[in-house]
């Protein structure tokens, strides 16, 4: 934590800013300063209004009133390269880059060294490979980025903004994707730039990270200033009350006591199941009412099994069996014919459908499961989005609404509201929390619980250790690939995952094919 | 193993369809034959150069055959009717396309209108206007058009490297340099990526979309210079349907159409390939000259197939790569 205690010259300041989408109002007469030095956390629900304050400050968003002044000087930014000129970078919610260029176009597209007119490719290179270098990410920026993974994607877009920072760096929501490694060394970033003078904007739901990084906290809530704390006099209850404008009955990261669920029958089963240089062959069983957890790092082979099971990636190797019976799963449609739902990780580009409306994104899946010549009539539509919207508390309550329009968190609980829809029986589920808020985190960890009690076969996917400690029977830990340890009942606990996980230690082996 | 680029492939067809030929009618593999394919087809070189890179960012122009039509006549009445010297009337016509295209890219941006429709209305307006100037063909004797059609690079073997085949040439190559070796170039493939996130990383998308259609129009512009050079004359029936001939080009030169890859060496691989049909046919003496069309028909069809199957494995492509991450 830096020294909190002499605020630099204030930097960034909004005044009575406002914005309205139609009759929506997201913004009202919002204040924000950020000073010099300063690691500003900018915290509030899905929808409070967070990524519109952004962008209405770099001009992405015409505002309907208010100001901003950058050092004190009044400026209107019109677009975001007036921003960026300005001395303001931006990382985006929907994250800003281009899967077609390769890695170092993405760093330095619009500012590529160039003489007489040709851009200089070697120099941009070695420029690219040594800012990545700080992240501490050594790959070949010549490869299209659309290649790598969705965390150095991620990483390639704060490096850009990082590196066009120069009085002002906003991330909005950065560590959705980011492992623990990967967000200690853009911690380390942030804290380097902050003693230099810039001033950063940090949206997460993460409250462990706000804590640890953060000098300053501005809540948000409904689309107002809620106000703005130190963070070293702000406990986390409290926090948690100004987000939320009420209490969050804390339980979500106790185990329950009664969890000694008795394992129902089989499910699904995979025996020597696998695809050379992509997951190594595992046994995975699924049972009824139980909940198994995939644990490791980022690029572990985590999502790499699910999709294998989910039948989005062919395996090579192996049998796998439905209620004893063998089957094959060539695609996501023979596994949706059994029975299997998969809510993927990039919800933002493989899940929504920016057009349709909630309630088109929501029976989407179902529809498709039940065939085209059966169609979902309106009413029972209407009835499902709704009960979907009300259980996940997406917000605005309007089943009507364009999905691309809902905020970040509120399209993520679009897509797993499609998925819970379909009442599978076996579901598939890869970080079903990423970026949704506090509030609503608690309500997915119960629903996790409510439909395992129901009886299906849950197969979760989480960064996050002590969620994937509250609510699984069984943990699976994953290293370089490979299915590697199995914790049972009392076994599983932070601790006992994080030693499986770290048992080798060989954590730098290059894991992607070329 | 890399996979091979789809340039690579329409190398390969151009080369097996030369080998082919040549198989076919020994004679044909000379300079003659290659020169003449160059200066055949140069004017369609130029066009499909500018609509390499309209289609790359994700766009379509089809207002490029009528604008050829348009410049033909435009500069033929200029120097036959008015007595403009031909290199005034030819800068004349150069920014008056560089006018329209600007118009169109600029009403694409600001009314956020699809390309298509806006360039099919300019399709329209250019072979009207066309039309209004005159309706028959316009010869064209001005004496620099037999100097320029006298002038040529003799080749060892006979063949006559013309001055509009060194002028496609260099088009192709000023393209090629443009596109692959500029930040222009680069925010181009930024645009045909997406047009939301270009604008998100602080690209012009404004002006880029404006300057884009500005350098199809005015190549579109020059190759109707050069078709006036070939023909000798101004129609305003000439060119019709190019604007498809030079889609397809650049599409069976491994361009996406729906953006963000290509290469304008693939584009001219395509229009040689459209060329090589056209030869093959000249020399067999027999066969209808439409059989160029449901031979390029063909390879469009081929070559789309061909992407969209790139594109499922790329999507299918097993794992993403992760970085090296050292703790
Ligand atoms: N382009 C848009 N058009 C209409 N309404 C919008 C638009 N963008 C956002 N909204 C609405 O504005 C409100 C605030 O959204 P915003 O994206 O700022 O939330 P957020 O605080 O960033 O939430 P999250 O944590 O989920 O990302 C939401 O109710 C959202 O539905
Ligand atoms: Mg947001």
């Amino acid at each position: 934590m830096n020294a909190a205690s002499d605020p630099g010259p204030a930097l960034l300041e909004v005044r009575g800013l406002s914005k309205s989408f139609g009759t929506l109002r997201a913004l009202q007469e919002v204040d924000f300063t950020l000073r010099a030095g300063q690691i500003h956390a900018l915290l509030g629900e899905n929808g409070a209004g967070k990524s519109t304050l952004i962008k209405a400050v770099t001009g992405v968003f015409p505002r309907d009133a208010g100001i901003v002044r950058l050092s004190g000087s009044e400026v209107a930014l019109g677009s975001a390269k007036a921003a960026v000129d300005a001395g303001i970078a931006t990382v985006y919610q929907e994250v800003n880059l281009l899967l077609n260029l390769s890695v170092a176009q993405n760093l330095y597209l619009g500012r590529q060294p160039t003489r007489f007119g040709l851009v200089r490719e070697a120099e941009m290179r070695r420029n690219a490979t040594a800012l990545l270098a700080e992240f501490d990410l050594h790959i070949d920026v010549a490869e299209p980025l659309g290649t790598y993974s969705i965390a150095v994607q991620h990483i390639t877009a704060i490096a850009r903004a990082v590196d066009q920072s120069a009085r002002v760096l906003i991330l909005d929501e950065p560590t959705a994707s980011l492992d623990r490694h990967e967000v200690e060394i853009l911690f380390a970033v942030m804290r380097k730039l902050a003693t230099r003078g810039i001033g950063v904007v940090f949206v997460t739901h993460f409250l462990d990270q706000v804590y640890e990084i953060c000098d300053r906290i501005t809540v948000l809530r409904n689309g107002r200033l809620i106000g703005e704390r130190k963070t070293a006099e702000l406990p986390r209850i409290e926090l948690i009350r100004m987000m939320l404008g009420r209490e969050l009955a804390e339980t979500t990261s106790e185990r329950a006591a009664a969890q000694v669920r008795t394992a129902g029958e089989l499910c699904a089963r995979f025996e020597g199941y696998g695809k050379a240089g992509y997951v190594a062959p595992f046994d995975l069983a699924l049972r009824r009412g139980e909940v198994v957890g995939l644990a490791g790092l980022l690029g572990s082979g985590r999502t790499e099994t699910a999709r294998l099971v989910f039948g989005d990636e062919r395996a090579d190797s192996g049998s796998a069996a439905v209620d004893g019976k063998p089957v094959r799963l060539q695609s996501p449609r023979d596994a949706i014919a059994h029975g299997f739902g998969y809510c993927p990780e990039e919800r933002k580009t493989e899940g929504i459908i920016a057009d349709l409306t909630v309630r088109e994104n929501i029976v989407l899946a179902l529809q498709a499961k039940r065939g085209l010549a059966k169609p979902l009539s309106r009413s029972e539509q209407d009835e499902i989005a709704m009960r979907f919207i009300r259980l996940l508390d997406i917000r605005p309550p309007e089943p009507e609404r364009p999905i691309g329009l809902l905020s970040g968190g509120n399209q993520q609980k679009v897509v797993l509201a499609r998925w819970l829809a379909t009442a599978p029986r076996v579901l598939v589920l890869d970080e079903p929390t990423r970026g949704i808020d506090v509030g609503a985190h608690a309500e997915i960890i119960r629903l996790i619980r409510e439909l395992c009690d129901d009886g299906l076969a849950l197969l979760v996917i989480s960064c996050e250790l002590d969620e994937i400690v509250t609510y699984s029977d069984r943990v699976i830990v994953l290293r370089d690939r490979a299915h590697v340890d199995e914790l049972e009942g009392e076994a599983i606990d932070i601790s006992n995952i994080l030693a499986a996980i770290a048992a080798s230690s060989t954590i730098g082996a290059e894991v992607g094919q070329a | 193993m890399r996979r091979l680029p789809p340039v690579a492939i329409t190398a390969i067809v151009f080369v097996v369809g030369f080998a082919l030929c040549t198989a076919q009618f020994p004679n044909f593999a000379s300079t003659r034959v290659a020169a003449n394919l160059l200066t055949d087809n140069a004017f369609l070189g130029i066009v499909a150069t500018g609509m390499t890179f309209v289609i790359i960012s994700g766009g379509i122009d089809l207002s490029v055959g009528s604008v050829i039509g348009f410049t033909t006549v435009f500069v033929a009445l200029a120097i036959e009717r008015l007595g403009v010297p031909p290199l005034v009337a030819f800068a004349a016509i150069l920014l008056l396309c560089a006018a329209f295209g600007a118009a169109m890219g600029a009403i694409i941006h600001v009314f956020d209108m699809p390309p298509f429709i806006v360039t099919l209305a300019g399709m329209f307006l250019a072979r009207g206007a066309s039309f209004l100037m005159s309706t028959e063909s316009t010869p064209i004797s001005a004496p620099l058009y037999s100097t320029v059609s006298d002038f040529a690079l003799r080749l060892p073997g006979g063949g006559r490297l013309t001055a509009i085949a060194l002028i496609m040439l260099a088009v192709v190559a000023a393209g090629a340099v443009l596109l692959h070796f500029t930040r222009f170039g680069a925010n181009v493939y930024a645009l045909g990526g997406s047009r939301a996130t270009t604008a998100l990383m602080g690209i012009p998308v404004g002006s880029m979309t404006v300057r884009i259609y500005m350098l199809s129009s005015v190549l579109a512009g020059l190759a109707g210079i050069v078709f006036s050079f070939y023909t000798a004359a101004g129609y305003s029936l000439s060119a019709v349907g190019v604007e498809l001939d030079s889609i397809a080009a650049v599409v069976i030169g491994g361009t996406l159409l729906t953006g963000g890859q290509g290469t304008v060496v693939g584009t001219l691989l395509g229009v040689l390939i459209q060329g090589l049909i056209q030869t093959y046919i000249n020399f067999d003496g027999t066969l209808s000259s439409w059989w160029t069309k449901i031979v390029t028909g063909i390879l469009l069809f081929a070559f789309i197939a061909l992407q969209q199957a790139m594109l499922d494995i790329a999507r299918r492509a097993g794992p993403r790569k992760t970085g090296v991450l050292k703790s």
